[in-house]
């Protein structure tokens, strides 16, 4: 798709003319992340962690095909294949540290971008296909960072492999043959490490392709922007290049410097010490938890500790554990839903007073459940993540359908470009384009 | 409609089980036991006087101490621990020359065959062969350390939180407990074959004291200290820990100004990029 206004491919010399008849790869790029690619002029610097996370996905690919060349999958020797790439590989250490604090930086880049969808709507039609891709690319994300964590062979690798393949042995009546199957035994074992070690490799790949789909849908409608209003006239879009490009690039330079920073000076800061002692099947730590970026979810899975039984009776309907498993698969499946529950007509939350209180609530809420989620198992932890993720599923369920019906939204400017250059008599009502 | 609506039954439901659970904390709650009271022991790690000298951004290695290091792990340590993922070549990166390291690797027995009837041997070592360990097995060394097992010493500064300062406090943590935490937790003891050490995590640590003052005498004439050789130990299995420490800070501070410096032309060329559309904003502003 495109604009009546985008510019079009036009090769300059015999070859890419050849090139463009026979097979127009170019053309494609120039159309996907080119001039030919026309964006809202008025994106503001939330808009960059789609590209950074395009960056972070290619960074671990490159760095994780070369550490994948110095490492071997066997529990006999994995543990001390990872000192060997940090002593004797050139620059092993490098590339291991660039590539355990680049999944950090991944995910810290993707929660930046899934909350600027929270924030801008972005989910909202005729964007709803972007957010459904995006949501199975976070977990994909989130399933090849499990598993790469437990490639080091470290205690925590394999403790956190045991407590997250043992969630399924929480399904009724399947669960532990599934467990046993998933696993490979009944505890993590060699046939685990290098099952994960294959998946480890291929889910990437996969990611990409999501991703490739994720940009496709995105070049249907065209990217969003923060005031919710659709383009629409020529004054309101710029070409992605070199507007976008020369945006993206500075930014992606600063953020380099940050992860920079993290990898040269404190690359161990996001990491557990546990995982510096080889894995011991025998010695359980004193705390098992994940690495940072699942605190949430993990603080939602442990914030069910009690059996669902009919009351009085002692008849347990579910099992704690069941609970907590479904409720933390749940916290991310119902993001699938979210183009549904928010009605609201309006995309962008500057312009919906309501929602943009209960927005910085949420915020405050998933700050909290990142903090519960690597907390002691103790009071008052427990009680204050279950506060936390009763609210959380209180926000998309109840809240986010209810205020979009109630909400009066403000006046929406006409057009981008009347946003821009601050244009100040509002547009009549009925220029608020419904989102269906 | 139907999907908001279930959405918001789900909704209430989730929260209203959730609440009920956190309103009736330990009716539910498998609150975990509360701390023993002997926790009270427990200090924070303390540093040395002046630090590290491979603390901070610009820090660097001090060879002599390395060496000094080096020294003590050799002569007290390494009679139960083992540095596994150390080879004896390493040690050039102490400052030893490679003669000396060849010398140094054959003053220690490593496992090897016999040439002419393959039987298992001990052969002096060469400079491409690993620290051995002290016991065959795990079962050897717990047999002889009372069934407890000394850890490998190679990651041990990385493995525990805070490990350098960790390391140096332990070493000097045999201390008499505090009159004042005794009097807290009566119940507490330490059982025979333990040792009390204010810096371990629960308190009774299997490894008696070793570093008592003199016992070794380092080669370059520093006072053998207590303390002194906790700060040296420490050093030195920082450096067997993570031996591209020092390359890695400085590696670092080229990294990070190569790309501040590519940052700074990226973001002027992205003003220059723009230059028209702000100006356009700028000009329709003084218009209105």
């Amino acid at each position: 798709m495109s604009f009546a206004w985008a510019n079009s491919y036009e090769p300059k010399n015999d070859f890419t003319k050849w090139l463009d008849e026979k097979l127009p790869l170019p053309r494609l790029v120039y159309n996907a992340v080119g001039a030919g690619y026309p964006v809202p002029r008025n994106l503001n610097y939330m808009w960059n962690f789609g590209v950074l996370a395009g960056f972070f996905l290619m960074f671990q690919i490159i760095t994780g095909i070369v550490l994948a060349m110095h490492y071997s999958a066997n529990t006999e020797v994995a543990f001390g294949q990872i000192e060997h790439i940090m002593r004797n590989v050139n620059y092993g250490w490098l590339l291991k540290y660039a590539h355990a604090n680049g999944a950090s930086f991944f995910f810290l880049v993707i929660y930046l971008h899934i909350f600027r969808g929270f924030y801008y709507s972005s989910y909202k039609a005729p964007r709803e296909m972007i957010w459904l891709l995006g949501v199975v690319i976070f977990l994909l994300m989130m399933a090849t960072a499990f598993m790469g964590y437990v490639l080091p062979w470290g205690q925590m690798s394999f403790w956190g492999a045991k407590v997250i393949t043992g969630l399924f042995g929480a399904i009724p009546f399947i669960g532990e043959p599934l467990q046993v199957w998933l696993v490979g035994g009944y505890a993590p074992n060699n046939s685990t490490l290098n099952r994960f070690f294959s998946l480890h490799f291929l889910l990437p790949f996969v990611i990409l392709g999501a991703v490739i789909l994720h940009i496709w849908a995105l070049h249907i409608p065209g990217s969003s922007n923060p005031t919710g209003v659709e383009v629409k006239a020529e004054s309101d879009t710029v070409p992605f290049h070199p507007y976008y490009t020369a945006k993206d690039g500075w930014f992606l330079g600063l953020v380099l410097s940050l992860f920079a920073a993290v990898v040269f000076f404190a690359p161990n800061a996001l990491g557990h010490a546990e995982n510096w002692i080889e894995a011991n099947p025998l010695s359980t730590p004193a705390l098992i938890v994940p690495e940072w970026y699942f605190y949430p979810f993990y603080a939602i899975l442990r914030a069910f500790t009690g059996d669902l039984t009919i009351p009085f009776t002692g008849i347990v309907l579910i099992e704690a554990k069941l609970l907590g498993v479904i409720a933390m698969f749940g916290s991310i499946l119902l993001w699938f839903f979210l183009p549904w529950l928010d009605k609201s007509p309006v995309r962008s939350g500057s312009y919906r007073p309501l929602f943009r209180i209960f927005f910085w609530i949420f915020v405050v809420d998933m700050a909290a459940l990142f903090y519960l989620g690597g907390a002691k198992a103790e009071e008052p932890y427990i009680v204050l993540s279950q506060i936390a993720t009763a609210w959380y599923f209180l926000h998309f369920l109840v809240i986010l359908p209810i205020i979009s019906q109630i909400e009066v939204p403000k006046a929406l400017p006409f057009s981008i470009t009347d946003a821009v250059l601050g244009k100040k008599e509002p547009a009549a009502p009925t220029a608020a384009e419904p989102a269906e | 409609m139907t999907i908001r609506l279930g959405g918001i039954l789900a909704g209430i439901a989730i929260t209203g089980v959730l609440i009920l659970w956190s309103l009736m904390p330990g009716l539910f709650n498998y609150a975990s036991p509360e701390k023993p009271d002997y926790y009270a022991f427990q200090e924070e790690n303390i540093a040395p006087e002046g630090g590290f000298s491979f603390d901070g951004a610009f820090g660097t290695w001090d060879y002599a101490q390395l060496q000094r290091g080096y020294q003590v792990y050799k002569e007290v340590c390494s009679a139960c621990h083992s540095l596994k993922f150390v080879a004896f070549r390493n040690l050039q990166e102490l400052g030893y020359t490679e003669a000396e390291v060849r010398a140094e690797a054959a003053q220690w027995e490593v496992p090897g065959i016999d040439p002419k009837d393959g039987s298992m041997v001990k052969r002096p070592g060469l400079p491409t062969d690993m620290f051995p360990s002290p016991y065959a097995n795990e079962v050897e060394a717990r047999a002889f350390n009372n069934n407890a097992l000394p850890p490998d010493l190679t990651l041990i500064t990385k493995a525990r939180k805070d490990g350098v300062h960790y390391v140096y406090s332990l070493m000097q943590g045999y201390n008499e407990p505090d009159p004042e935490d005794v009097a807290k937790s009566p119940d507490f003891e330490t059982p025979p074959g333990l040792y009390f050490n204010e810096y371990f995590y629960n308190i009774n640590i299997a490894m008696p004291p070793q570093l008592l003052d003199g016992i070794v005498t380092y080669s370059d004439g520093t006072e053998a200290t207590e303390e002194q050789m906790a700060q040296d130990i420490a050093a030195f299995l920082t450096w067997a820990g993570e031996p591209s420490l020092i390359k890695r800070k400085q590696t670092g501070w080229f990294v990070i100004g190569f790309l501040l410096f590519a940052t700074l032309l990226g973001f002027m060329s992205y003003k220059t990029v723009w230059a028209s559309k702000k100006a356009e904003k700028k000009n329709k502003a003084e218009l209105i």
